[in-house]
């Protein structure tokens, strides 16, 4: 179930509302901010299984037994020139990573994706957190037009806080934890921050570039000369964080980078669940389907990851860039 | 019908990839009280062997009646009964029509035609059961219950009809066998017993019987419902591999199937009691599904004779590439699936003494001894060692007894199939 608002109707009660309003006139809703809704977006809600079975009251199926997949398995949302795809992938028992973006009417939109650290407590609700967290400090600066760069690290920040309170006392070494990378797309510029390995890609016309440097011990190993990027990538060290988010992280600042716009093209944000298998920016670039709406993108890439064995959970967010032509 | 069932599941859920096989212990357990549960009136048959051998030595037939007469004193008033005697063929000793109803003056007018009984003929027990199915066809509400003493072996009819007979009876009484002396076949008795969800055991010396006999009819008094049903919904695509009460003694149902709808079949339980529990094993061969996939491999409901569930529990498969979670036992399925072995190796290892092949006999029982040691079932290890020496029962190194009591065997092998109750959690 694609979630893409009528530009005819409020998308919170279906009023109709005219392509000035900024407040629909039914429900009093904020017409301009369009986001993922806070806690995640609702799963779509299938009434039967897969196989075509009805499903009983605890969720199996009364043909073939299956269990209905948890909400999270399956995570897909579409705003306009913006969407994103989350997948539990084949092996996982859970879908730790999450997503949160929105758009601002005329103004721009922004995109956050983090990954939980599996070996930490309630990874998911981390990474659920610290979308929400920083996608709300990021959509105000997108709104009141504040600095891109001041406001990716007061997401990034804000959203360090919130996973840091979801700790425990004295479970320290197992408190709540997860990457984060963000993007602030405005008509002139775009804003990149993270922390830890999530990634972010910019595709234009002839090619692909990584945006991000992972924070990983491994990274930091190529960086200092010590391993090969090769040899990096098949280290035991390889996914090891030297950066995260969470109570433990003692984070000042998430790295950032921010370019102009000049021409269209494709911001792609992604856990390391796809890069694994598209590591390099031409791999990315050449698995890349052409001339099909963000959430085209981001579902062909997600099943790339899938396909080639979907060992880890995978999640990517594409934003249109217009280059000057209007976010 | 007051009484309820709850429906514990032991198991470990987690699976590798590709796996199949998914295997739950369910821990069934009745509760109600007797006197809460508006049970309908029972009815039960007493079966006499009163055959010729019954005669010698005389000790026999005297132990026999008075078991009997025991029994008749343990039932409750206005319980439905009658008396058989069995030969070759089978007549009612008590009452002259159907069945009569338990009370004073009835009780001892069946006491009375019990002490007239004279031992003489041959021994068909097909014949026996088909004449207390005929008796209990009318008492079609509430527990109906058998119990059948014998000191000999079945001469007078075939394997044959014998089971043509079990096929038609099973499902229409439960049943109780008790075989006196060492001259009566355990093989036997036990299809009999298992064909009536009852219990057989070995009564060497006539003098215990009417202690035994008490017993079994206070045991079918307090059944509160009778024909109970294990109900068993497995997704498309499964196979049910097995459904085995596994305690208090172990008992396939497989078999006794029967379908009651698309995917769903329901087993024969018997008759619950009031506060009673026994335990089951249930293996289901599922389609497997990919890693991080759950699904429900089979539904286990307990249900009345009305149809109306009156318990349930969920059999759970969830496939994972995490190790530590697949390789978990389930200590409940282990042991158990430890006793069904116990009891075959005890089965086999007879079986192999008997025809003389000491090596087989000696492997078989060494490794029945080490089981029942493992698994802490004393009472089988005790039996054991009436037929092995035994040297080390932790590695189940035995040597054959050369002289072994016939009692001795046959009390090994008749109790072969009672289990150890898993211990842990319970």
């Amino acid at each position: 179930m694609n979630m893409e608002p009528s530009k005819e109707n409020c998308p919170a009660c279906g009023a109709a509302v005219s392509p000035q309003d900024r407040f629909c006139e039914g429900c009093g809703r904020n017409l301009r901010v369009q986001r993922t809704p806070v806690g995640g977006p609702d799963a779509v809600a299938e009434p039967r299984c897969a196989c075509g079975g009805d499903l009983d009251a605890e969720g199996f199926c009364v043909r073939c037994g299956r269990a209905r997949p948890p909400a999270r398995d399956r995570v897909e949302f579409v705003l306009p020139g913006l969407a994103g795809v989350s997948d539990r992938g084949r092996r996982r028992q859970r879908n730790e990573d999450s997503l949160a973006f929105g758009r601002v009417r005329a103004r721009g939109a922004a995109a956050v994706v983090c990954d939980g650290v599996a070996s930490s407590e309630r990874a998911e609700q981390a990474s659920q957190v610290a979308v929400d967290t920083a996608l709300d400090v990021l959509l105000t600066a997108v709104q009141s037009g504040g600095d891109p760069e001041a406001a990716t690290a007061d997401a990034a920040l804000a959203a360090d806080a919130a996973v840091g309170r979801l700790a425990r006392p004295g479970a320290e070494e197992v408190a709540p934890s997860c990457t984060f990378v963000s993007a602030l797309v405005t008509e002139e510029s775009a804003t990149v921050g993270w922390v830890g390995d999530s990634r972010a890609y910019l595709v234009g016309e002839t090619g692909a570039a990584r945006l991000t440097t992972d924070d990983t011990w491994a990274a930091q190993l190529v960086a200092e000369g010590v391993l090969t990027e090769e040899e990096a990538l098949t280290d035991r060290r390889a996914h090891v964080l030297s950066r995260w988010l969470g109570a433990d992280s003692q984070l000042e600042a998430p790295q950032a980078v921010t370019f102009r716009v000049e021409t269209p093209g494709l911001l792609v944000l992604c856990s390391d669940g796809l890069w694994n298998y598209l590591p390099e920016p031409e791999d990315l670039w050449a698995a890349l389907p052409r001339g099909v709406p963000p959430v085209e993108v981001a579902r062909e890439l997600v099943e790339v990851a899938l396909k080639a064995g979907g060992h880890d959970n995978v999640t990517v967010v594409v934003v249109q860039l217009r280059g000057g032509h209007g976010a | 019908m007051a009484l309820e069932f709850a429906v514990e599941v032991f198991q470990n859920e987690y699976l590798p990839e590709g796996a199949a096989e998914v295997h739950a212990v369910l821990t069934v357990s009745a509760a109600g009280e007797p006197e809460q549960v508006a049970a309908d009136p029972a009815a039960q048959v007493l079966i006499v062997d009163a055959s010729g051998s019954m005669r010698y030595p005389p000790a026999k037939l005297a132990a026999a009646k008075r078991a009997t007469r025991v029994a008749l004193d343990a039932l409750r008033d206005g319980v439905r009964f009658a008396v058989i005697a069995g030969t070759e063929s089978a007549r009612v000793v008590y009452p002259a029509n159907g069945l009569a109803t338990a009370s004073t003056s009835s009780r001892e007018a069946a006491k009375r035609a019990v002490a007239r009984l004279t031992a003489d003929g041959g021994t068909a027990m097909g014949q026996w059961l088909l004449l207390a199915d005929r008796l209990l066809a009318d008492h079609d509400r509430g527990p109906r219950h058998v119990i059948l003493l014998t000191d000999g072996q079945n001469q007078h009819e075939t394997p044959e009809e014998l089971t043509g007979v079990l096929d038609r009876v099973a499902g229409r009484f439960t049943g109780d066998c008790r075989g006196v002396g060492t001259d009566w076949q355990v093989a036997e008795l036990r299809r009999i017993s298992e064909a009536l969800l009852g219990t057989v055991d070995i009564i060497p010396d006539p003098a215990d019987l009417a202690e035994d006999f008490r017993a079994m009819t206070a045991t079918a008094m307090e059944k509160a419902v009778a024909d109970v049903s294990l109900r068993l919904w497995t997704p498309e695509g499964a196979e049910v591999l097995y459904v085995k009460q596994v305690a208090p003694g172990l008992l396939d149902l497989s078999d006794r199937r029967a379908d009651v709808a698309e995917r769903t079949g329901e087993y024969p339980t018997g008759a619950w009691a009031g506060a009673e529990s026994r335990d089951y094993h249930v293996a289901v061969r599922v389609r497997p599904a990919e890693v991080g996939q759950r699904m429900l491999a089979a539904r286990a409901s307990l249900v009345g004779p009305d149809g109306d569930v009156l318990g349930q529990g969920r059999v759970l498969a969830a496939w994972t590439d995490d190790t530590a979670l697949s390789t978990r036992l389930s200590p409940e399925v282990a042991h158990y699936t430890g006793q069904a072995e116990l009891a075959e190796a005890i089965r086999d290892g007879l079986e192999a003494r008997k025809s003389g092949d000491v090596e087989t006999a000696t492997a078989k029982l060494g490794r029945a001894v080490r089981l029942a040691h493992e698994s802490g079932n004393a009472d089988t290890a005790k039996l054991l060692a009436k037929v092995v020496e035994v040297e080390d029962a932790p590695s189940g190194t035995v040597r054959l007894r050369a002289r072994v009591a016939d009692a001795d065997e046959m009390t090994l092998d008749t109790r072969s199939t009672v289990t150890k109750r898993v211990g842990k959690g319970r």
